[in-house]
């Protein structure tokens, strides 16, 4: 009966029953978009770290991977030295640059990765198959569409080139045997992959036998923070940095972000709040005769309180839920355009929706609705009966 | 008067208030007894305390002095939940304005104490049925209380009053808010009921519905001025 009641009390007004709900649903939506983009950018990159399966990245001392064009010398001594470690299971070396491919209106610029491609987690072969001699290459779709090429071509790719010359350096035959998405990269990017011995050598002999960051699999047990200090201890040329403190370092570059997606949360929950406040004072304002009159009949103080407090839940839970879809697909459609700010990867999810996050976050929504409706639902139980029903029946 | 054990016995009550600053007494001093099967009606001038009374009979208000006895139970310093119980089995209520809850059927409106006391779902609809032939209104139990008139409301509050079988019936001006001819059929009802045995207590301005009760209890100032028995108990007729 109490329920009837409370439902039937939203439904008394119906057109403002339902603005209510819109309101807390864009609330809602609010709330849960910003606990997706809190988390979303961090996870996301975590996630990219995860897929490829190395916890240790080393570099050149002081520096992120790829963070500047700065590279470590004697890298096939490191390693053969790495490769030895017990602890370690799988060195994938890399070395980054800059990479040119003469077509018809001119030159085309790229990114170019020598690595092994037995030990790498740059790129996911989407089509083709992956390099398996000096002379092959793997590459984006935005380097074939840029270059008119297709899987199967021959190409000649320098590893420089000089504008005032128009000369190119360097320059090697590779053929295209595999169409690869590079995580790291923008989809927008130009990238290909070559063997680590291929891309030393189109460098020219500044970068022979020099890496830009060497990834690390540490073996089942190892702990991949002490294997990093015990090798930054043994070689101090490198910066040793685990997945860990890899994403305590995009916390920090991350933090306004979070802490703006913290504001506009509790604002968000705020505004929920009060939207349910409003609504359920109101409607108990307009009852205000008919509550005197149960109280009068015998109704409970705490089944009163129960009927209001229910409709402040039924008013949040409905906003959450419609919020809860309203939120994803507005999520979806910013990570639309974010996505197309230029350097990004192409994966990279500004919004994840997290299921854990993401409920923990509706219900807090609806905590506050059982929160908004209380105080009106105190007030209403606790009014004195004589007085009111006196007050009504002078209205 | 008969031998009969008193339903209500109200012993020297008072119910002061504050105003502007002073206290300003409603009921002084008031006793009352009504016996089982009566019906009492009081009358007196507006501002005279009658609401009151009733208020403090029906424990919606407490006396500021005094004692209240009713079935037995001394419901003058009860808390507001043994209050609130007692409300809701001990008496019954029907207010002027009828206060019907406008989102619930005739039917749900009188089920409403009973689901309250927790009474089963198929009793308490087959006691709501009963209870709306009993008023007069069987073909009514679905309608809402905008589709019913002044006269139809004030059954279902009736019958509503009746739901939990209380010792005492209380009603506030139950022809007040209605024209002539359905106060009539008001007073009859009322007649039929107290001729079944139940015990009411009304207040009214309503000379017939007054000269219809076999008590008559004037007020004035908060206390009892007259009190008439126009048919005693063991007289039917």
């Amino acid at each position: 009966m109490i329920a009837r009641l409370a439902l039937a009390a939203l439904t008394r007004r119906r057109a403002r029953t339902a603005l209510t709900i819109a309101g807390v649903a864009v609330a809602a939506a609010m709330l849960l978009d910003m606990v997706m983009l809190g988390s979303g950018m961090r996870e996301s990159f975590r996630g990219f770290i995860d897929q490829q399966g190395f916890q240790l990245r080393l570099t050149p001392r002081g520096t992120m991977p790829f963070d500047s064009e700065a590279t470590v010398g004697g890298a096939a001594a490191l390693v053969t030295a790495l490769r030895a470690d017990p602890d370690i299971a799988r060195v994938g070396p890399v070395l980054g640059g800059k990479h040119f491919v003469a077509v018809d209106t001119g030159v085309v610029a790229g990114f170019l990765l020598g690595l092994d491609p037995t030990a790498q987690g740059d790129y996911r072969l989407e089509a083709g198959r992956d390099l398996a001699a000096a002379d092959e290459m793997v590459v984006s779709t935005a380097w074939l569409v840029a270059t008119g090429r297709t899987l199967g071509d021959t190409i000649r790719v320098a590893g420089g080139y000089d504008p005032q010359l128009r000369r190119a350096t360097g320059e090697r035959t590779l053929r295209i045997v595999g169409l690869g998405r590079f995580q790291m990269l923008a989809a927008s990017d130009r990238a290909a992959a070559v063997p680590l011995a291929t891309a030393q050598a189109m460098f020219g002999a500044d970068r022979a036998d020099r890496v830009s960051v060497l990834l690390v699999e540490t073996r089942g047990g190892a702990d991949a923070e002490a294997v990093a200090r015990r090798l930054e201890a043994g070689e101090p040329r490198l910066t040793a940095l685990s997945t860990e403190a890899a994403l305590k370092f995009v916390d920090e570059r991350l933090g306004y972000f979070r802490q703006l997606a913290f504001i506009l949360a509790s604002v968000s929950l705020a505004v929920g709040f009060l939207l349910v406040t409003t609504l359920v004072t109101v409607s108990v304002n307009e009852r205000i005769g008919e509550i005197a009159v149960m109280r009068a009949i015998g109704v409970a103080r705490a089944r009163i309180v129960s009927q209001i407090v229910l409709e402040g839940v039924a008013l949040s839970v409905a906003g959450a839920t419609l919020g809860l879809g309203l939120g994803l697909v507005t999520a979806r459609w910013l990570n639309g355009i974010l996505a197309t700010f230029p350097g990004l990867p192409a994966a990279f999810d500004f919004f994840r929706f997290e299921p854990a996050a993401a409920f923990r976050a509706l219900g807090l929504l609806v905590c506050c609705g059982i929160a908004a409706g209380i105080w009106p639902a105190w007030r209403a139980a606790t009014l004195p009966i004589a007085t009111t029903l006196r007050e009504e029946a002078v209205a | 008067m008969t031998s009969a054990a008193p339903v209500l016995s109200a012993q020297a009550i008072r119910r002061a208030y504050p105003l502007a600053g002073r206290s300003v007494e409603a009921v002084r001093g008031l006793s009352l007894e009504v016996m089982a099967g009566e019906w009492v009606a009081v009358v007196g001038t507006s501002g005279c305390g009658k609401s009151t009374l009733l208020n403090l009979l029906g424990a919606i208000d407490r006396p500021t002095t005094g004692r209240i006895v009713i079935a037995g139970r001394d419901v003058s310093a009860l808390g507001d939940a043994e209050a609130t119980r007692f409300r809701l089995t001990g008496v019954g209520f029907v207010f002027q304005r009828f206060y019907l809850m406008p989102t619930l059927t005739a039917a749900e409106n009188v089920e409403l104490p009973m689901a309250e006391a927790r009474v089963p779902r198929a009793q308490r609809e087959a006691r709501a049925r009963e209870l709306l032939a009993y008023v007069g209104l069987d073909g009514r139990a679905d309608h809402r209380p905008f589709q019913l008139s002044g006269g139809e409301q004030q059954r279902v509050a009736i019958a509503r009053a009746l739901a939990n079988r209380p010792a005492l019936l209380l009603a506030d001006e139950p022809t007040g808010e209605l024209d002539a001819r359905t106060g009539a059929e008001m007073i009859a009802l009322f007649d039929r009921l107290n001729r079944d045995g139940t015990t009411i207590v009304t207040v009214t301005h309503d000379e017939e519905l007054a000269q219809a009760a076999r008590r008559v209890v004037h007020m004035k100032d908060g206390v009892i001025v007259d009190d008439v028995l126009r048919r005693p108990l063991d007289a039917r007729a």
